[in-house]
């Protein structure tokens, strides 16, 4: 499994997009920017409003997810022993399975996706502050990249000499690193770590935050790279040379007129790299390394519900889904965006 | 070409050296006392002191280094443990392990060929069907076989190796019955024979093979529209050559060029392990063994498990630099 975005298709950011903009204004002509233009691609294309909605729903249920709990009245970390009529929900006498409800998942009107085996904790429940942890974790770890990626890459290509062959080893370095190992290793050494030299708890708390740097610290090596190819034949067009020879220093050049014409290679990289980080955060938690009890995420409820996957099939299926189509909206909604941005690139 | 390779082997080195410091000095720096994770419960200052000096953690941390190092360098490894209880760690030497003192490189060696089967088979499943779906799909671009792949290659490139995994094993092994559960006994080819060895392995490939395969169709296809733009394809064709040879002997041959790079580097990083297909389908490869030593707090096993996947990346990286640099005779100028 590799991390961050492994195709190299991304849009040319050729376009000075805030300079032609200024010149066509001047003219009265009507002229929309490369902004413009692909959010009107982005409009009519059916797949990228749909997934934009699914994904704005995601985040909607991580935001509002203790109000979400509330309507269905079991907190995530409640163990459930009875129904409301008190009747028992587990079969203790056969390991904790469920009684009832759709394939042994114990479903019914109080528990909409049934009850966890041997807890009977709310799937539903879990399953919604799930999304928390995966989409805190995936943010966090993309703009720790992407900003990491940006800054190194821009200063790698713009000042090249010495400072650009230091970066560039660094990258190989970086690129060279069996990622998903290392971050497997260092997650709990580091929040160990972090125990002893901070004083702070191993708690979930400090292992989002652990997450998130692991996440970002193994991923920006390959944007890095991009963004210094990219600075590298932006630095030598005609409106930075112009800027420099009117007296701009390096920060003004960087990020008043390079860093522009890079949005959208950023923008198409970030869509992308949020679905990766999803799916790394559950594989950490899934492999006992990430998020751990009683907090709940998808990859450790798949990782519980594997044991009951021959008496409670169900309870598997959800955190799956879950993740399923987290990750299929945000890759959609990613292509789109390359498409609407440079059509050349993808599916057209 | 001689002095490319020897200039790219170099650079190699100095990387492999430079990873292995990085990590020798993240992990072996970070716990706060290795001596108390090696005694466990009976700990008290005196085997504490002891451990501590057998184990050389009193030295400081770059003789603790050289003392590693000089295991995986030296022909001849290394000693271990101090007066009196010393014994051979024969070359390549990775330590032993906290755990159960087994020397780590028998464990890696142990491992590797369950991971190895698993990469190769798998590979051979995403390439063949990767390529295969992205030519028919540029050949036939916009026509609905075009639609399906690239839909298809869409749905593989989201779906979560663990959820592509366990639906995999609730499908076959589950509720078709087709396939028996996963038993490690069954991984070895040569004491079970090839029926029960493939059917303990036809899962775990293709639960490893989609998002390659998918990754795989999408660049295929996208190179093989691009190339087969070129006017050199046009001449090709306006010389009279029949499509057949135009498609497979100019058009792919070069379509295919960078998927070369992206293949090496891709198997290259998996023979460090495939992490979570070993850990669904039960597999003890290197990625079962990395994940157990992380969670048993194993130093010595996880340095070495990763140094050793570092070592296939590095190698697959020159490996891939020098066949493109014989495809492409540019590359060497540059």
């Amino acid at each position: 499994m590799t991390l961050g975005v492994s195709e190299s298709q991304s849009p040319e950011g050729d376009l000075p997009a805030d300079h032609l903009a200024e010149t066509s204004e001047a003219k009265q002509i009507e002229g929309r920017s490369l902004g413009q233009i692909a959010w009107a691609r982005l409009r009519k294309d059916k797949i990228a409003v749909i997934s934009a909605i699914v994904i704005l729903l995601i985040i909607a249920v991580a935001i509002f997810a203790p109000l979400i709990v509330k309507l269905n009245g079991f907190p995530p970390d409640q163990f459930n022993r009875t129904d409301a009529n008190g009747d028992p929900l587990l079969n203790t006498r056969d390991g904790g399975i469920p009684i009832g409800g759709l394939w042994g998942s114990g479903t019914s009107s109080e528990h909409w996706l049934g009850v966890e085996p041997q807890n009977g904790r709310d799937v539903f429940s879990r399953l919604v502050y799930g999304t928390r942890v995966s989409l805190l974790v995936a943010l966090g770890g993309t703009i720790l990249a992407v900003v990491l990626g940006t800054v190194i890459g821009m200063v790698s290509g713009y000042f090249g000499g010495w400072v650009d062959t230091l970066l560039s080893r660094l990258m190989d370095i970086m690129l060279s690193f069996p990622t998903l190992l290392f971050i497997m290793a260092l997650t709990p050494v580091i929040a160990d770590r972090g125990q002893d030299l901070f004083g702070i708890p191993d708690d979930n708390r400090l292992r989002l935050g652990v997450l998130m740097f692991v996440l970002g610290f193994f991923g920006w090596a390959y944007l890095a790279r991009i963004v210094r190819g990219q600075t590298l034949s932006l630095r030598e067009r005609e409106f930075v040379e112009a800027a420099r020879s009117l007296g701009a220093g390096p920060a003004y050049v960087i990020f008043r007129q390079i860093l522009p014409n890079l949005l959208p290679t950023l923008l198409v990289y970030t869509t992308l790299l949020i679905p990766n980080y999803i799916t790394a955060e559950a594989a950490l938690s899934f492999l006992g390394v990430g998020i751990k009890e009683p907090t709940s995420s998808w990859g450790r409820m798949i990782a519980d519900a594997s044991d009951w996957i021959e008496s409670n099939p169900l309870y598997l299926f959800f955190p799956g889904l879950a993740l399923f189509i987290t990750v299929l909206a945000f890759n959609l909604l990613g292509d789109s965006v390359r498409d609407a941005l440079d059509p050349r690139a993808g599916r057209s | 070409m001689g002095r490319y390779v020897i200039r790219r082997l170099l650079q190699t080195v100095v990387i492999l050296i430079v990873i292995s410091a990085i990590t020798f000095f993240l992990f072996w720096a970070t716990p706060a006392n290795p001596a108390l994770l090696i005694c466990g419960k009976n700990c008290n200052s005196e085997t504490v002191a002891q451990v501590n000096a057998t184990y050389g953690f009193d030295d400081p941390l770059i003789v603790q280094y050289g003392t590693y190092m000089q295991g995986l360098v030296s022909p001849g490894g290394r000693t271990i443990g101090s007066e009196g209880s010393e014994r051979e760690c024969a070359w390549p030497c990775f330590g032993e392990s906290y755990q159960n003192g087994i020397p780590v490189w028998d464990s890696i060696s142990d491992a590797f060929p369950a991971t190895l089967w698993l990469a190769v088979g798998a590979a051979i499943l995403w390439l063949f069907f990767g390529v295969l779906l992205g030519l028919i799909a540029a050949l036939r671009k916009g026509k609905l076989v075009d639609k399906l792949s690239v839909g298809l290659a869409l749905f593989g490139v989201s779906f979560p190796t663990l959820v592509f995994g366990y639906l995999l094993l609730f499908l076959f092994i589950v509720k078709l019955q087709w396939l028996p559960f996963p038993d490690t006994a069954n991984a070895a080819l040569f004491t079970v024979g090839p029926v029960k060895w493939l059917q303990f392995y036809i899962l775990p490939w293709m639960t490893l093979a989609l998002v390659f395969a998918a990754l795989y169709t999408r660049l295929t296809r996208a190179n093989m529209i691009d190339t087969m733009n070129e006017d050199y394809i046009r001449t090709a064709r306006a010389k009279g050559l029949d499509e057949r040879t135009v498609v497979f002997k100019h058009g792919l041959r070069s379509a295919l060029t960078p998927i070369v790079t992206i293949f090496g580097l891709d198997l290259g990083g998996l023979l460090g392990g495939a992490v979570i297909t070993e850990q669904i389908f039960s597999i003890t490869g290197l990625g079962k063994f990395a994940i157990d030593s992380v969670l048993s707090n194993d130093l010595p096993a996880i340095m070495g498990v990763v140094l050793f996947a570092a070592i296939f990346i590095v190698v697959a990286n020159i490996v891939v630099d020098v066949l493109y640099a014989i495809i492409d005779p540019r590359v060497r100028l540059s």
